[in-house]
C-alpha cells in the first residue's frame, strides 16, 4: 500500500507545478503587457505604481527569473494585490476560505448521505417506482443551475413561507463568534454560545442543501451501480444463510462493500462543489471564496482571478490525493498487501 | 415412498416431499426441480449427487428459503416436524444460521471481503442472540476457529479473508456455520474449490463435527468419490428429480438406475484393465428442453416405450428407492459387475 | 419503464423506447425548433419595452416583464438562439479536438501518448469553472471567448474516451488482418479502428450537451459570457437575482436550462440503449 501512496505523492508536485505554470503563462503572456494583469488597465498611466510592480515582480529581468520570482511569491502566499479590494489577494482568500469550507463540507455531508440513501433505495427496488423516483430526483439536482435553484428555494422558504432565514451566514445584527476555525458553527460551540450556533446552522441549511443537491446525482448513481453488483455476490447469499435480516444484509454487507468505490466519487465531487460554491455564494450572500471569485470576474480583477484559480486548483488536487489515499486505507484488500 | 412414517423419536430431521421450484424463463415457466423427495436423519450424512444443473443446489437453497422471490416453490419441507414451506422470511431467518447452517462452494466469494473472519463469525452469533456482548461473541469466534483446527485462531480472527489460504477460508466458513450449533448442516460442494490434499481434511473435519454434535449433514457434490467416503445415504439427482436414493453401500455395490450405473462406470478404477474410460453418451437436458417421460431416456441404453411415455415414480427396489420403470429387469440381468454392463447393449423391452 | 400496453404492442415496441427517451426527444425537438424559428413567432419583441416594468405574469405577458419592461417569455425563447448554438459549437469542437488527440494517443502510444495524457491530466486538474475563469482572465469576457474557454474544459474527456476505445479496438483481429495485408497506419486507424469507436462518444456528447448549456449559463451568470441586453439564460437569471422579489424574471430561463439539461440527458440514455453492443 505504501508504494501506492508514494506514487501518488510524487505526482502531486508535478501537477502543482503544472497549475502554477499555466497561471504564470496566463498572467505574463496573454494580455500583451504582463503589467495589465498585475496592476489593471486603469493604473497603466501611473508611473509610481508601474515602477513598484516592475520591481516587485522582476519584470525587467529574464523570463526564467520572472518565473522563479512568481513561484517564490506563491510559496510565501503572495498572490499579488487585488485591484478591487486593494489588499493582498492571499490575505483576502485566507479570510474568506473558512466560510467556503464550512459550506462545502456541509454540502458534501448532506449530498453524500442523501445520495447514498437514494442509491441504496434505487438498487433495492430496482426498476420499480422508488428506483425511478430516486434517480429522477438525483438527476434533477445535476441538471439544475445551482444559482437558480438557490434563488427559487430562497424565495420560497425565506420570503413566502418564512421557514428558513434569509441570505448571509448569520442574521444581520448578530456578531460572529471569536474566530478559532472560522466555522461559525464550531466556533460558537467552543464558547458555548448556543443561540449563535442555532442561527449559524439555520443559515447553513439551505445553501448546503442546494449545493449538496448538485452532487447527489453523482453519488447515488455510483452507489446504485455498486450495490447492484455487490448484491449478486455469494457473500450476500451467505449472509442471509446466517440468518441476517434484510436491512442488515443491505447495510452491513452490501453497502459496506459498495461504499468503497463510492468514497472516491465523493472525493471527486469536490470539484462540483467548488463550482457550486462559486455560483451560489453570491445568491446566499455567503462571504466566501466563491463570491470573491465572482466579484473578481465581474470587475476583471486579474490578480484575484488568478489567485482563486490557483488556490482552487490546488485544493482540488489535494482532495483528489486525499481521496486516493483514503481509498487505499478503506479497502482491506489494498491495505494489507 | 421409501421412507415410511416412523415413530416420533425417529422422525427425520429434514423431510422434503414433492418439492418443486419454477421460475419465469424467456418463454414460459421453467422447472428447476420437480417433485423432489428426500430425508435426512439426525446424525446421518446424506450425499446429494448429480451433474451441474441437475438442481441439487436449488433444492437445498429452497429448503433454506434463499431462492429469489420470483421463484415459486411448492411442496412440503418439514424440519424437526415443522413445516417451512410458505413461511415468511423473518421466521426462516431465525432458523438460518441457528438451527440450519449452510456452507458454500467458494469460500473466497462467500466470505465478505471487507470484514474480518472473527467479525463474520461473531455476527452469526449476535444475530441470533442479541444479548451476547461484542467481546463474548469475539471470544466465541476464536473458540469456533479452534474447533475447526485453525492454528493461531486469535490472530486469524483479526485477519481478512484474502489473507487466508483456501483451506483455511473453508474452515472459517464452517466455523461460521457451526457457531450456533445447528441441527442440520448443508455443505454445497465444500471441496470443489480446494486442492485435493485439502479436500480430504475438510471432509474429515465435517465428519468429526457431525459426530460430536450429532448433526444431520447434507453433502452436495458432483464428485462420487467424496460422497462414497463420507455419506451414510446417497440421493442421485438428474434433471431436477431424485432418481435413486438409498444407503451408500447399497447404491455403490449395486446401482439400479441406469444413470447411477453410468456415473459409477465412468469412474476410473485402479483394477480396471480397460483402455478407455466409459462415459455416458449425450448431455443433461437444459431446463427448457426436458424430454417427455423419463428425462434420462434419450441417453439410456435400456429405454423402452414406457420410458418415453411416463415419468417414473420413486419406488422401492430391494431396499433402495429408484425412479426407473425397468429397474428390476435391469437389476436381474446384472449378474455381471456394473462396469461391464454399461458397455454392453441389452435387448430388454 | 414498461407501460400497461397489450402484449402485442410490447412485442413490437423496441426496448429503448421508454417514456424518458420520448420526453427527451420532444424537449430536444422543441428547443431546436425554437432556436431555428423563434424569430418568426408572433410574440413580443425580446429587446424592446412592451409593457409595464417588473410586471408579474398576466394574460398578455405570460411570464411577466423585467426591469426594462421586456417580455420575459419572449426573451426566454430567444435565449435558445444563443445557448443551443454555443452548446453545439462547444461539443462539436471538443469532440473534434479531443477525439483526434485521443485517437492519436491511443494508436501511436509512446511519448506522444504520454504527452497528450499529461496535458489531459493537467487540464482536468482544474474544476471547470476555475479554468474558464482563468482563460477569460487572459482573453477577456464575452460569449465567443466563453465558448473557447468551454472547449478547453471539455476536450480532455473526449480525448480519454477515444483513447480508451482505440486501445480496445486496436487489439481486435480485423485490425491485425488489415496490418498484415499491408495497410498503412493512417488507413488502419481511419478505416478500421475509428468506425467502431463512435458509439460512446456520441452518447456522451448528447448527454454532455445539456451540461454545456448549463455551464454557458453559469459563465454568463458570473459575468464571463453574455452581457446585457443579450437575452441569454444565465444573464437573465443574473438580472433575476438583482430583482429578487420579482421571481418570474429568473423563472423562465431557469426552467429552460433545466428542461434542456434533463431532455438531452434522457436522450443520451436512450441513445446508449439503442447503440448497446448487446443488440448489435
Amino acid at each position: 500500500m505504501y508504494r501506492y501512496i508514494i506514487r501518488r505523492l510524487i505526482a502531486m508536485p508535478l501537477l502543482l507545478l503544472g497549475i502554477v505554470s499555466i497561471a504564470f503563462l496566463i498572467t505574463h503572456f496573454t494580455k500583451g503587457d504582463p503589467l495589465i494583469s498585475i496592476i489593471g488597465e486603469r493604473q497603466m498611466d501611473n508611473p509610481v505604481v508601474i515602477a513598484a510592480a516592475r520591481a516587485r515582480w522582476g519584470l525587467d529581468r529574464s523570463l526564467p527569473e520572472q518565473y522563479l520570482i512568481y513561484v517564490g511569491s506563491l510559496l510565501t502566499g503572495d498572490f499579488g494585490t487585488s485591484l478591487r479590494t486593494k489588499q493582498g489577494v492571499g490575505r483576502d482568500l485566507a479570510v474568506r476560505l473558512p466560510a467556503t469550507l464550512e459550506l462545502v463540507i456541509a454540502a458534501m455531508l448532506l449530498g453524500s448521505l442523501v445520495g447514498i440513501t437514494l442509491g441504496v433505495v434505487a438498487a433495492r427496488y430496482r426498476d420499480r417506482a422508488a428506483d425511478h423516483l430516486a434517480r429522477l430526483f438525483a438527476l434533477i439536482g445535476s441538471s439544475l443551475p445551482v444559482f437558480w435553484s438557490g434563488l427559487i428555494l430562497l424565495f420560497i422558504f425565506s420570503v413566502q413561507v418564512h421557514l428558513l432565514p434569509g441570505p448571509g451566514r448569520l442574521d444581520a445584527r448578530t456578531t460572529a463568534p471569536p474566530i478559532v476555525t472560522g466555522f461559525y458553527t464550531l466556533d460558537s460551540l467552543f464558547v458555548g454560545d448556543l443561540s449563535t450556533f442555532a442561527e449559524a446552522i439555520t443559515h447553513l441549511i439551505l445553501p448546503a442543501c442546494v449545493l449538496g443537491w448538485t452532487v447527489m446525482g453523482l453519488v447515488s448513481r455510483q452507489v446504485r451501480a455498486s450495490m447492484l453488483e455487490v448484491l449478486h455476490q455469494d457473500y450476500i447469499v451467505a449472509a442471509r444463510a446466517k440468518g441476517a435480516s434484510e436491512p442488515r444484509v443491505l447495510v452491513n454487507h452490501a453497502l459496506r462493500n459498495a461504499l468503497i468505490p463510492t468514497l472516491t466519487v465523493i472525493g471527486f465531487s469536490f470539484a462540483y462543489l467548488i463550482t457550486g460554491a462559486v455560483l451560489s455564494e453570491t445568491i446566499f450572500s455567503w462571504p466566501g471564496v466563491g463570491s470573491y471569485a465572482v466579484d473578481a470576474t465581474r470587475s476583471l480583477d486579474y490578480p484575484a482571478i488568478m489567485g482563486v484559480t490557483i488556490v482552487g486548483g490546488t485544493a482540488f488536487l489535494l482532495t483528489n490525493l486525499a481521496t486516493d489515499i483514503g481509498y487505499a486505507f478503506v479497502d482491506p484488500r489494498i491495505r494489507f498487501r | 415412498m421409501p421412507n415410511t412414517a416412523a415413530p416420533e423419536s425417529d422422525a427425520p430431521l429434514l423431510d422434503v416431499r414433492g418439492l418443486e421450484a419454477t421460475f419465469a424463463g424467456a418463454r414460459g415457466r421453467l422447472e428447476a426441480i420437480r417433485g423432489v423427495d428426500l430425508t435426512v436423519q439426525s446424525g446421518e450424512t446424506l450425499g446429494l449427487v448429480g451433474e451441474s444443473g441437475c438442481g441439487k443446489s436449488v433444492t437445498m437453497l429452497a429448503v433454506m428459503g434463499l431462492l429469489p422471490p420470483s421463484v415459486r416453490i411448492t411442496g412440503s419441507i418439514r424440519f424437526r416436524g415443522q413445516e417451512l414451506a410458505g413461511r415468511p422470511q423473518q421466521e426462516l431467518a431465525k432458523l438460518r444460521g441457528a438451527r440450519i447452517g449452510m456452507i458454500f462452494q467458494d469460500p473466497m466469494t462467500a466470505l465478505n471481503p471487507v470484514l474480518t473472519i472473527g467479525a463474520q463469525i461473531a455476527e452469526a452469533i449476535r444475530i441470533h442472540d442479541a444479548a451476547v456482548s461484542a467481546r463474548a461473541a469475539a471470544a466465541r469466534a476464536v473458540e469456533m476457529l479452534t474447533l475447526v483446527a485453525i492454528p493461531f485462531p486469535e490472530r486469524r480472527a483479526l485477519q481478512y479473508p484474502h489473507e487466508l489460504s483456501g483451506g483455511m477460508r473453508q474452515r472459517a466458513m464452517i466455523a461460521m456455520a457451526m457457531a450456533n450449533e445447528p441441527d442440520l448442516l448443508i455443505a454445497d460442494e465444500p471441496t470443489t474449490a480446494l486442492d485435493v490434499t485439502v479436500q480430504a481434511q475438510i471432509i474429515e473435519l465435517l465428519r468429526r463435527l457431525q459426530a460430536t454434535h450429532r448433526m444431520g449433514l447434507v453433502l452436495i457434490s458432483h464428485d462420487l468419490g467424496i460422497v462414497a467416503g463420507a455419506a451414510d445415504r446417497v440421493a442421485i439427482m438428474y434433471a431436477g428429480r431424485i432418481v435413486e436414493q438409498g444407503a451408500v453401500e447399497d447404491i455403490f455395490d449395486r446401482p439400479r438406475h441406469p444413470y447411477t450405473r453410468g456415473l459409477l462406470a465412468s469412474l476410473p478404477k485402479i483394477d480396471n484393465q480397460a483402455a478407455r474410460l466409459t462415459a455416458i453418451d449425450g448431455a443433461p437436458p437444459s431446463l427448457a428442453a426436458r424430454p417427455s417421460g423419463c428425462a434420462f431416456h434419450p441417453r439410456c441404453r435400456h429405454a423402452a416405450e414406457i420410458c418415453v411415455a411416463r415419468d417414473p415414480e420413486l419406488r422401492d427396489v430391494g431396499g433402495v428407492a429408484v425412479a426407473c420403470h425397468l429397474a428390476e429387469a435391469i437389476d436381474a440381468a446384472a449378474a455381471a459387475p456394473p462396469d461391464q454392463l454399461a458397455s454392453q447393449p441389452t435387448g430388454m423391452a | 419503464m414498461a407501460s400497461a400496453a397489450p402484449a402485442l404492442a410490447a412485442a413490437v415496441r423496441p426496448r429503448w423506447l421508454t417514456t424518458p427517451v420520448v420526453l427527451g426527444g420532444l424537449i430536444a425537438v422543441f428547443w431546436i425548433s425554437v432556436a431555428l424559428t423563434v424569430g418568426w413567432w408572433p410574440i413580443h419583441d425580446a429587446f424592446l419595452a412592451t409593457g409595464g416594468r417588473l410586471g408579474p405574469p398576466d394574460a398578455t405577458h405570460w411570464l411577466g416583464t423585467d426591469k426594462l419592461a421586456r417580455d420575459v417569455l419572449s426573451r426566454t425563447l430567444h435565449g435558445a438562439q444563443y445557448s443551443l448554438p454555443i452548446g453545439l459549437a462547444v461539443i462539436a469542437s471538443a469532440v473534434a479536438i479531443g477525439a483526434t488527440l485521443g485517437a492519436i494517443a491511443g494508436f501511436v502510444g509512446g511519448l506522444i501518448d504520454a504527452a497528450i495524457m499529461r496535458l489531459v491530466d493537467v487540464t482536468l486538474s482544474f474544476p471547470a469553472i476555475l479554468l474558464a475563469m482563468a482563460v477569460t482572465a487572459s482573453i477577456g469576457p464575452g460569449l465567443r471567448n466563453a465558448t473557447i474557454a468551454m472547449i478547453i474544459v471539455w476536450w480532455p474527456n473526449y480525448a480519454r474516451l477515444m483513447r480508451a476505445q482505440v486501445l480496445a479496438v486496436r487489439e481486435r483481429e480485423h485490425v491485425e488482418a488489415a496490418i498484415a495485408a499491408g495497410a498503412s497506419a493512417p488507413r488502419v486507424l481511419v478505416r478500421h479502428i475509428l468506425p467502431l469507436c463512435w458509439s460512446p462518444i456520441l452518447v456522451n456528447a448528447t448527454m454532455d450537451f445539456g451540461q454545456v448549456v448549463l455551464q454557458a449559463a453559469s459563465l454568463s451568470f458570473i459575468g464571463l459570457g453574455a452581457s446585457p441586453p443579450t437575452p441569454e439564460w444565465g444573464q437573465m437569471i443574473s438580472e433575476g437575482a438583482r430583482n429578487f422579489y420579482q421571481w418570474w424574471i429568473a423563472f423562465g430561463p431557469g426552467m429552460a436550462i433545466l428542461s434542456v439539461a434533463l431532455g438531452f440527458n434522457f436522450l443520451g440514455d436512450g441513445l446508449r440503449d439503442i447503440l448497446d453492443p448487446r443488440t448489435q
